[in-house]
């Protein structure tokens, strides 16, 4: 780590950083509502508004707003201003940079109108059409050439750490993203398409994507997050540099292997899901490779948890990333995916890795972010930052333990047999004891939701140039600040 | 280790190259046999592809988002052997562009419910899944009843659906919309009827889906799509394939039990497939 944090405007592109910055609040916050009103659907079947906002139609708005309109977001933003740090440089191409931001803004409101008219693949994380699928891979392009250009003129002479795991992203989702989206569209007036291979062929493929949309999306980028932030608010230094090179190289290895695992049990070949239970119990390690080096980067700072919440946010994210890539490999097991699979552990799991792993570490990074980008000495509260992080953290928990219990309880009641050897219950009876967890689950993600608010509230105050002096006892002593200025 | 990476992460391009191999190779090692082995799809009698009002179906089943909270693909696992029929096999989704399997099931599998259910029982329960079975969270669709089925450029769909693999006859094609019109309404069609029925076969369901003989509706596609899942093999016949014996997934129309209770049966009569449950 040898860049400094003073470095301003002219020497960096920060301008597109500042608005990939912005939707990524902006589309966060439409995600999470969008995640409260669907559960609220599920809990209570009336708040559907067919056509338009039935469940069906609304989820993919909800998955895509998050990972790709969120979690996207974050990502072109982070790798922007670290790429540039990192590499001493500017960014390859201003004009080429601020296209990806319109033109990946542009990607997220066609596909959700997609939705919402009801156009979809019908492929889980890959639901946008042939038009937007094409439209997106120009945006990709353009995204590879900026921060690969930039990689390349960088003044450094070695690429930092966090880069590899961007390019990584970056370029193994493109892989995806071609392989998964192979399909013809039935004319070019016509909104439908049909993909090429179907079937046992389609799942697989379908699955190779959507499983390493989460190791490459919402993994190998956001871990390129917690590789120079982390380091950056704790003030240290990587605890290793082996660690982190097994830990990349691994990580990429094994994970596209893990597709199958979606699909235990299923037409596909047996040999196949065995290989994919297999290397995502191998996942394991690389894993928590990358945990472990995350958290003890704090070595001889521990105490640093005990006064910055940005800090804490981070930790607890890292923590989240453990928990749920302990997790996985856990419901891939055949026997134990028997049980889990189809049922709410499965929205559980992803949730633990989603608001706590990319949803916190994320904002960890905006909050150190806000104020650097636009000139602020320090944020507007830090105990608002506090109360973000707890409120937040009850939503996990509120939300991933009510989707334990009433996942493993719906698995165990389709298994249930009576006496006589017949099936217990029917569907149905399972899906009226489900109630009462959707409902809590809905409140933990409306916790979630509020403490997103609160960030946006302390982030306008931020940029607003205010401080809440009373959080700032030294400030009332000194005079003139730049806060202020 | 540390000395050959140092030189390595010293140069982009290169790096790139190394991050492309390595992230190609499982996925190629996975996904490429299934495209060379005869094995993948053991191939079963009976399947064929969609008649153009079921494909309108299977499109409405798409568009809404269906496969978001069932899933079509039974497990050979006791359980759903006895509560959803006979195990799906490769074969049953080999039309399917893309796969319906689904990952969750807030609502039941649709793998088998065709011919489960009357026609009356689909229409009520699309309407209003409540006025059947009380306890149900699923959204409302009555408007399907009110929109016209999509038939008048199902040919091009069938066209590229036939470009990529599903073998739709040129016949098949050129009769594509009256043979979707005469599906949902064979009061005043006899004619086109015992075309449609040449051309797809004997067991297609063909008659008034939704009660209304005015028009031919989304409902009607939907409800023919659903009629159909699961019912194209018959396992009945398919014993020296399938050494798991019979399962009973077969209810006439006529006998489908009135609520959203699977057929429950004997665990003497039901043998698991296969013991992969490990139960």
């Amino acid at each position: 780590m040898s860049t400094t944090t003073s470095d301003v405007a002219p020497r960096y592109n920060d301008d597109v950083v500042r608005l990939f910055t912005i939707a990524t609040v902006f589309w966060g916050v439409v995600g999470f509502t969008a995640g409260v009103f669907i559960a609220l659907q599920l809990a209570f079947p009336a708040l559907n508004f067919e056509p338009y906002l039935n469940f069906g139609r609304l989820r993919p708005l909800h998955t895509s707003a998050v990972i790709f309109a969120f979690g996207g977001s974050a990502l072109f933003a982070t790798s922007y201003y670290v790429v540039q740090r990192t590499c001493q440089t500017r960014l390859f191409s201003d004009g080429l940079a601020l296209f990806t931001f319109w033109g990946y803004q542009f990607f997220i409101v066609i596909a959700a109108l997609g939705y919402v008219l009801g156009v979809t693949q019908s492929k889980e994380y890959a639901e946008p059409e042939w038009y937007a699928d094409l439209w997106l891979t120009i945006v990709w392009v353009a995204y590879l050439i900026v921060f690969l250009g930039t990689v390349i003129k960088r003044k450094e002479p070695h690429i930092y750490v966090a880069n590899w795991f961007y390019l990584a992203f970056i370029i193994t989702v493109a892989v995806l993203h071609l392989g998964n989206n192979i399909e013809i569209p039935v004319s070019l007036t016509s909104a439908k398409s049909y993909p090429v291979v179907s079937g046992v062929q389609s799942a697989m493929i379908q699955w190779w994507y959507g499983h390493n949309a989460v190791g490459f999306f919402l993994t190998a980028g956001f871990l390129g997050m917690m590789y120079y932030f982390v380091p950056k608010q704790a003030n240290r230094p990587v605890y290793s540099y082996r660690l982190s090179i097994l830990h990349f190289w691994s990580l990429i290895f094994i994970y596209i292997w893990a597709g199958p695992h979606h699909l235990h049990y299923t037409a596909l070949p047996d040999w196949a899901q065995t290989l994919g239970m297999t290397f995502s119990i191998i996942l394991w390690m690389p894993s928590w490779g990358g945990m472990i080096n995350g958290m003890m980067t704090l070595s001889g700072a521990w105490d640093k948890l005990r006064t910055d919440p940005v800090l804490r946010f981070m930790i607890i994210a890292v923590a989240f990333y453990g928990m749920s890539t302990f997790e996985g490999p856990m419901m891939s097991i055949k026997a134990v995916n028997s049980l889990s699979h189809y049922t709410d552990w499965t929205i559980g799991h992803v949730h633990s890795g989603a608001l706590g792993w990319v949803g916190f570490i994320s904002f960890g990074a905006l909050y150190y972010l806000v104020p650097k980008l636009w000139g602020r000495d320090r944020l507007y509260s830090l105990k608002l930052v506090n109360l973000h992080l707890w409120v937040a953290t009850i939503g996990i928990v509120l939300y991933i333990c009510a989707m334990w219990v009433s996942g493993i309880m719906q698995g165990l009641m389709w298994k249930s047999y009576d006496s006589m050897g017949f099936l217990e219950y029917s569907f149905v009876e399972t899906v009226v004891e489900m109630h009462i967890f959707y409902v809590i689950r809905a409140m933990g993600g409306l916790l979630y939701l509020a403490g997103s608010l609160i960030m946006v509230y302390n982030f306008i105050k931020t940029v607003k140039g205010e401080v809440r002096r009373s959080e700032y006892p030294e400030m009332t002593a000194q005079k003139g600040t730049e806060a202020l200025a | 280790m540390l000395h050959h990476h140092a030189k390595l992460e010293r140069k982009s391009i290169v790096m790139l190259l190394f991050i492309i191999v390595t992230v190609l190779i499982g996925g190629l090692v996975e996904i490429v046999p299934l495209f060379r082995s005869e094995t993948v799809i053991e191939p079963v009698e009976g399947v064929r592809p969609y008649t153009p009002l079921e494909l309108a179906g299977f499109n409405i089943y798409i568009r809404e988002g269906c496969y978001n909270c069932h899933s079509q693909q039974i497990r050979p696992l006791r359980d759903e052997v006895a509560r959803y029929g006979h195990y799906s096999l490769a074969a049953e989704s080999m039309y399917d562009h893309p796969f319906q399997w689904g990952s969750k099931r807030t609502g039941p599998d649709l793998a088998r419910v065709g011919g489960r259910y009357s026609d009356d029982w689909h229409v009520a329960h699309l309407k209003n899944p409540r006025s059947v079975v009380p306890e149900s969270i699923m959204p409302t669709y009555a408007f399907l009843s009110n929109n016209q089925a999509e038939l008048n450029d199902i040919a091009d769909h069938m066209k590229v659906l036939k470009m990529v693999g599903v073998p739709y006859t040129e016949e098949q094609i050129a009769n594509a919309y009256i043979d979707g019109m005469a599906q949902a309404h064979t009061e005043d069609t006899d004619e086109n009827v015992a075309g449609l029925l040449e051309r797809y076969g004997d067991k297609i369901n063909a008659r008034v889906f939704d009660g209304n003989p005015e028009m031919v509706t989304e409902m009607d596609a939907l409800v023919a799509y659903l009629q159909v899942l699961g019912t194209m093999v018959d396992f009945t016949s398919a014993q020296s394939i399938e050494p798991a014996g019979e399962v009973a997934a077969d209810v006439p129309v006529e006998d489908a039990p009135a609520t959203e209770t699977a057929p429950e049966v004997s665990a003497d009569e039901m043998p698991a497939p296969e013991d992969k449950s490990g139960e």
